[in-house]
């Protein structure tokens, strides 16, 4: 075990490194900070002192050097936008945006699972259609086209919930977040929503695949046989069974929800980590983009352990697996 | 018995609502920002956000209207003694929001830190590089001195407000001096400015909360010595989305949007909603490199664009009516000039370059291109308000004359890099006159490029015409107003006669307001809601 953690720690240090020297070149090479942050009226001699402050007079490869340099010792650089600390101008989005993808998270597996399952075991029934229906809806419509409708339908027209925003906030761990309070679970919804509709698409596909292949299984009808209530198979014996694909997807769209939930903040000005990307991106905040990233591939890869972590807990088979392997 | 009991509590219900929303709309009022300031210092980043929150909170020595003219601010007079010289009067009795009172010290130590803004990226000294002594004669006297005549001096001193010297932790005594000021102190960071206890000014609000990406609170400051204005709070909160933004104020979030997109104005206002709209400072333009052939994105070793009879007809092959009437939705004006009128050193009688397709082919025919060439048009697709297809329609009207026209969009960072790469025979691009008068967009567009002189910086174009360069640093040193506006309008009509650089429109700036309220457009294109009023019932 300690190996296998040795190895994983390992290969994502390497996908790190590989991913800031991308990114640093990518971004040098679309252009100067410098033009875009400026005021078009200073004189040459201001542009040239501003980029011998920011250090982007000098070659690429020393102000790689540089920059690496300051990493080791735990220096993310100055965002050249703010003039603060890259991180913690990042940090200072993360709980907004963790939020976000956690309650949307909640929301497709809630009502992704059941949906799916009922799906699954009634496919050929107006019901079962009309879910599957749905979820080619959430699949293929536009999630930015979807927000918009959603603002709309719901802030717009019916006037129930806020357009965009974050509303109040309550301190909880020494983090503002909006769980806590009614005016800010009212601006989360309609974001939430907007996040967790393709994921809970796609976990009503895996719950419906999952269950028909299920419910054809020796054990089912062992189960059947046995007498179990129709309930208790369906909620123990196939509802385990189907969770593993499920598990190992959503850690996966879990990680693309935190990092690239880029369309639904914009669209609803929620202020999270996405947004700042955009908006730095646009601006070649270049140590913003860089530490950005860099945290993004951690998180994947922490997301990636836990869910092989949880598929032991899951499936017997692999702990057993991992068992025999000592 | 319940069913009655429900119904009065959701009637009673309605009626707090209907309270609350009331007691709001006179109290407080909420904007949507089209872009967010990136720091509440006000002398971080000379930027239309950051400057446009700086008015709220810090009141510069002078101020500017609606039109970019000047009027008193912490300043109630200002008067040129010689032609290097300046007397500035102070107004007297005003306070800081924290009770200490305003005097020549804060100046003094104001133009003292804006060079020393940590990290500034893209700082004031722009503005006070004219400034070579600063001495106050009394508590509300300053005597200005500048190394030679700076007649943009009061323009320059519009552009930053004023903060508290004992607060930001300057000693008693500052003194200016051009080589580093004495008793200013550590200089605060920029970072500082976010904690309202430290930013501490004499505008109309105060800062109540600052949480970066989300809202920002200004309440009203009682002790402001100008008009109270109407709101104990502003909220802003940036909504940089178009859709969203326009979406928030029909949900009623807010009661204001900077920039509504042209094709939602019809319908924001068919809903009841006030459009307000008027010109800018700025210009929409395409320059025309004039350097040495070879010039990008046209074959061969000749450059036809350095022959004015070809730039001519490029400018009168452009339908501005049609790009005005059907692109812009009529937020636009057709421009003939690099600055509308009446601002300060236009030609009030010029009018638009007019269109007309047939003397463009004549001119094309007479400079010897009457097969007309090819040229690739360089453009932003996402910087000013509907750029791609501008672009694309002048390519197709250039087409039109024979002159085979292609249209190259990018993001703004990527465009930025290749103009400044001189990577364009063409490019389309905006200039916003931050000091609302012709030397302006002259001095950075049309002048020779010279680093020494700060002139001709963004003439990517390498225009070069020593009889325009001649009155513009003339007009430059020119202190009283008549001569230099004569000088400049003189300069600007050389340009434009010699088609130096082809304007297009001026944008207009939109604002879109809640049913009830008013606000008179801006030509900074400022949104303070410091004067934003209700209308009167």
């Amino acid at each position: 075990m300690v190996a296998y953690l040795l190895r994983r720690l390992g290969q994502s240090l390497l996908a790190v490194i590989a991913m800031a020297v991308l990114v640093f070149v990518g971004v040098y090479a679309i252009g100067n900070p410098v033009d875009i942050l400026i005021n078009p009226e200073a004189t040459e001699n201001q542009r040239l002192e501003i980029m011998a402050r920011m250090g982007l007079d000098r070659p690429l490869w020393e102000q790689f050097w540089v920059y690496f340099g300051n990493l080791l010792q735990g220096d993310f650089g100055r965002s050249f936008v703010y003039g603060e600390s890259a991180m913690s101008v990042i940090l200072q989005r993360l709980p907004a945006t963790m939020e976000l993808a956690l309650f949307a998270l909640v929301l497709a597996i809630v009502l992704g699972v059941p949906l799916g399952v009922i799906a699954g075991l009634k496919p050929d029934t107006m019901t079962g259609r009309g879910i599957m229906a749905g979820s080619i809806l959430g699949f293929s419509l536009p999630n930015f086209w979807q927000g918009l409708m959603l603002i709309l339908i719901f802030a717009v027209f019916l006037g129930w919930l806020p357009a965009g925003g974050r509303g109040e906030t309550t301190e909880f761990l020494g983090m503002r977040v909006s769980f806590l309070n009614l005016d800010g679970l009212q601006h989360m919804i309609l974001p939430a929503i907007n996040l967790a509709l393709f994921k809970m698409a796609l976990v009503i596909r895996l719950a419906r695949a999952g269950t028909r292949e299920v419910m054809t299984q020796d054990y089912i009808k062992f189960a059947r046989a046995k007498g179990l209530s129709h309930r208790r198979v369906v909620l123990v014996h196939v509802l385990k069974n189907i969770m593993i694909p499920v598990v190992t997807i959503l850690g996966l769209e879990l990680g693309s929800m935190i990092a690239f939930a880029v369309i639904t903040e914009t669209v609803f000005a929620w202020p999270g980590m996405g947004k700042l990307l955009i908006d730095s991106i646009n601006r070649l905040d270049r140590p913003v983009i860089v530490a950005y990233l860099m945290l993004i591939v951690f998180i994947f890869v922490l997301i990636n352990f836990l869910v092989d972590v949880l598929y032991s807990v899951l499936d017997p088979r692999v702990r057993l697996a991992q068992r025999g392997a000592q | 018995m319940p069913r009655t009991r429900t119904r009065a509590l959701l009637m009673s219900a309605g009626a707090a609502l209907a309270l609350t929303a009331g007691a709001a709309a006179a109290e407080n009022l909420r904007i949507g920002l089209a872009s967010e300031p990136t720091s509440v210092d006000p002398h971080y980043h000379n930027l239309g956000p950051n400057n446009a929150l700086a008015r709220h909170i810090f009141t510069p020595l002078i101020e500017q209207d609606a039109s970019q003219l000047l009027m008193p601010g912490l300043a109630t007079e200002w008067e040129a003694i010689d032609d290097t010289t300046w007397r500035i009067t102070l107004r007297e009795g005003v306070t800081f929001s924290n009770g200490e009172p305003f005097t020549a010290r804060d100046v003094i130590y104001t133009v003292c830190r804006i060079p020393l803004v940590p990290d500034a990226p893209s700082p004031f000294t722009l503005y006070t590089r004219a400034i070579a002594g600063l001495e106050a004669e009394d508590d509300h006297t300053l005597i200005v001195t500048t190394d030679g005549p700076a007649p943009l001096l009061p323009n320059q001193l519009s552009t930053f407000g004023i903060i508290s010297a004992s607060v930001s932790g300057a000693e008693e005594e500052v003194t200016f001096s051009t080589d580093g000021c004495t008793g200013v102190g550590d200089a605060p960071a920029s970072a500082e400015f976010n904690d309202p206890a430290f930013a501490i000014g004499t505008g109309p609000y105060k800062l109540e909360s600052y949480i970066r990406g989300e809202e920002l609170r200004l309440s009203r400051n009682d002790s402001h010595w100008g008009d109270a204005p109407a709101w104990e709070e502003i909220v802003m909160r940036p909504l940089t989305n178009a859709g969203a933004r326009v979406a928030a104020l029909l949900a009623g979030d807010v009661d204001m949007i900077e920039n509504p997109p042209t094709q939602d104005i019809a319908r924001i206002e068919g809903d009841g909603f006030t459009i307000s709209s008027g010109l800018s400072n700025r210009v929409i333009y395409i320059a025309l490199d004039q350097g040495e052939a070879p010039t990008p994105g046209i074959e061969g070793d000749v450059n036809p664009l350095q022959d004015a009879r070809v730039r001519e007809a490029l400018a009168l092959a452009i339908d501005r009516e049609a790009i005005r009437d059907r692109l812009m939705l009529g937020l636009s004006e057709p421009a003939g000039e690099l600055l509308p009128a009446p601002m300060f050193g236009t030609n009030p009688d010029r009018p638009a370059i007019p269109y007309n397709p047939d003397r463009a082919r004549e001119l094309l025919a007479d400079a010897g291109y009457a097969d007309g060439f090819s040229i690739v048009l360089g453009t932003p697709n996402d910087r000013y308000i509907n750029d791609g297809p501008i672009s694309q329609a002048v390519a197709q009207m250039w087409t039109q004359v024979g002159v085979q026209t292609e249209v190259d969009a990018k993001t703004f960072s990527a465009f930025i890099a290749d103009r400044n790469g001189f990577n364009f025979s063409a490019y389309l691009a905006g200039w916003g006159a931050g000091t609302g008068e012709m030397s302006s967009p002259l001095g950075a567009l049309v002048a020779t490029r010279d680093p020494d002189r700060s002139l001709g910086g963004t003439n990517l174009a390498r225009h070069s015409n020593t009889e325009i360069d001649d009155l513009l640093v003339e007009a430059l040193q020119t202190v009283d107003d008549g001569e230099r506006e004569r000088l400049l309008r003189e300069a600007s009509a050389l340009a434009m006669d010699t088609f130096a650089i082809v304007p297009i429109h001026y944008e207009l700036t939109t604002w879109a307001l809640a049913p009830g309220l008013e606000y008179e457009a801006r030509a900074d294109q400022y949104t303070l809601g410091a004067l934003v009023n209700p209308t009167g019932e």
